[in-house]
Formats: C-alpha cells, sequence, structure tokens
C-alpha cells in the first residue's frame, strides 16, 4: 500500500474538488452565470493533458536513448490517457460553448488549434498501427511523438495568443488576471489540476501494467 | 494573545459554514445565479449523483487494480517456476 498513496491523494482531491466546486463560492459573472464552474472540470483536463503529454515526449526520448521497449510502452500509454482527456476536453468545452458563446463550436483559434493537435496524436496511434516490427515502430514513432508535442505547444499556448479569441488569456487580456479568476477559484482549481492529472497517471499506470504481462505472456 | 487550537479550529469550521451562508445569499447585481436551487435544497442531489458516478469509477479503477496485481503476483511465481524447471535441467 506504501505505493499506492498518491492514488489515494488523486481520489481525496477530486471528492474536494467535485464538492468544493459545486457548492462553494463562486463569482456572479452575466452570461456565464453558475456555468463558471466548469473551470474546474473543463480546463484542468487540458492542464492535465499537457502534463502527460510532456511525460509522453520525454519517455519517447528515454526510449531513443535506451533503446528499453518499457519507455516506449510507457510513452504510448501516457499519449492514449491524453488523447483520452483531450476527447473529454473537447465534449465537455462545446457543451461549455453552446450555452455561452452560442454555438458548439465556434470559429476560435485555440478550437481550431486543438483540432489540429488533436488529429496529430491520432495520426501518431494510426502510425504505430502501421508497423509490424516492433523496433522500427517503437524508434519512428518516439520521433513522431516529440515532433508532435514540440507543434502541440505552440499551437494550443502561441498561436491563439497572436489573435483574437474567445478563451481568456488570449487575444490581449492576460490568463488568470484578475478578470478571470479569483482566490475563490484558485482554491478549487489548483488541486483540480493535480487531482486530474493524477487520475491520469493512475489510468496510465493501469494500462502500461497490463501491457507489461501482455508481453510477459508473448514471451 | 494565545489562542488555543480548539479555538483556532473552531473559528476555522465558523468561516467555512459562513461560506456555504454566502453562497446561499442572493446578491442583487443582476447576475442570474442558481439561488433558487440552493435554497430549495436540490443542489445536493446533484452533487449526491456525481459523487455517485465519480464513486463508482474509483471503485472500478480500484478492482482493476488489484486484479491487475494479482495477474502481476501470478505471472511471477509461474515464471520463476519456469526459470527453476530451467535451472534443474
Amino acid at each position: 500500500m506504501k505505493k499506492n498513496w498518491w492514488k489515494v491523494l488523486a481520489v481525496v482531491i477530486m471528492t474536494y474538488v467535485i464538492l468544493q466546486g459545486l457548492l462553494g463560492v463562486v463569482p456572479r459573472q452575466p452570461i456565464l452565470n453558475e456555468s463558471i464552474r466548469n473551470v474546474y472540470f473543463h480546463v484542468p483536463l487540458w492542464f492535465g493533458m499537457v502534463i502527460l503529454l510532456l511525460t509522453s515526449a520525454i519517455y519517447s526520448i528515454k526510449y531513443l536513448r535506451s533503446g528499453r521497449p518499457d519507455d516506449d510502452r510507457v510513452a504510448v500509454e501516457f499519449a492514449n490517457t491524453s488523447i483520452l482527456f483531450g476527447l473529454l476536453g473537447c465534449a465537455t468545452g462545446s457543451l461549455w460553448a453552446n450555452y455561452t458563446w452560442g454555438e458548439p463550436w465556434p470559429n476560435d483559434p485555440k478550437l481550431n488549434s486543438v483540432a489540429v493537435g488533436m488529429l496529430m496524436y491520432l495520426a501518431y496511434l494510426i502510425l504505430r498501427g502501421s508497423f509490424d516490427d516492433e523496433q522500427r515502430r517503437a524508434r519512428i514513432s518516439a520521433v513522431y511523438n516529440i515532433f508532435a508535442f514540440a507543434v502541440f505547444i505552440p499551437l494550443i499556448f502561441i498561436v491563439p495568443r497572436l489573435n483574437a479569441s474567445l478563451h481568456p488569456g488570449n487575444g490581449g487580456n492576460p490568463a488568470f488576471g484578475k478578470y478571470d479568476m479569483d482566490n475563490n477559484l484558485r482554491l478549487v482549481f489548483y488541486p483540480a489540476i493535480i487531482g486530474f492529472t493524477l487520475l491520469g497517471v493512475w489510468i496510465t499506470e493501469l494500462r502500461v501494467r497490463m501491457r507489461r504481462l501482455q508481453a510477459m505472456l508473448d514471451e | 494573545m494565545r489562542i488555543s487550537l480548539f479555538m483556532v479550529g473552531l473559528l476555522a469550521s465558523l468561516l467555512l459554514h459562513s461560506q456555504t451562508l454566502l453562497a446561499q445569499q442572493p446578491i442583487a447585481d443582476g447576475v442570474d445565479m442558481a439561488d433558487r436551487l440552493r435554497a430549495d435544497g436540490k443542489i445536493w442531489v446533484v452533487v449526491a449523483v456525481i459523487a455517485a458516478v465519480f464513486a463508482g469509477i474509483v471503485i472500478y479503477l480500484v478492482r482493476l487494480d488489484m486484479r491487475l496485481g494479482k495477474l502481476e503476483k501470478e505471472s511471477h511465481t509461474t515464471l520463476n517456476r519456469g526459470h527453476d524447471v530451467l535451472r534443474q535441467n
């Protein structure tokens, strides 16, 4: 049980986020109304996704340096969980946008960038599926994964800031400035990032262990 | 002035309570919030539903985790037995 303390932490944090996120005090904003609480559930998904993708890219680099198949396994499973988070982020964002911005997928640079990014990572999975030779698959997809991450970050963090965007923190207004975030929001929002990330790591860990078992059975 | 730990705890809990009280007080600045929902107490139903969903997911993950752990243990013992057989031959 000593190795599993962070799973307990994830559950505790997420319980706190759900309870305090739904019942706590939030700023009264026109148009947003109570939907401002989505900040606790939609935004941390993306933050968690970026952290998981970074970990995936790091494991791809590790694989290229060491050549151990296990590093490749970890990298692909972190990417898988990230893609799950990304799809959930798109779905929750669409729901939120439908009721605050007027349409489920407005023509916003952040949304379009994210669509490109998601397609890039789906292509990563397709690329992996198209090799029979395990070593070639691991090596080429590791290189692709590193490039995909290097393109994804400017796509979602820099490009939307150069244009007018509906998202806060883009098109000139600073993110997490006093207009978007107050300290009550921060009290739940920051733990939510940690909670969602830990939950993602847990799911990834389970899948990695499954893959290790499969690899052991194949030998 | 020293305040005992008990008093600090009491004050802190009062602070937490005041937060929910504030959330229930409609502040007339023209922005619609779920004040009625809170007044009717129905928000707890939603909180309970979401908490139940989350608890279900966590139980699922824990069971999956335990099942994998069991499989890992089994495969380790069979592998080790295999090694022993190899060594004996």
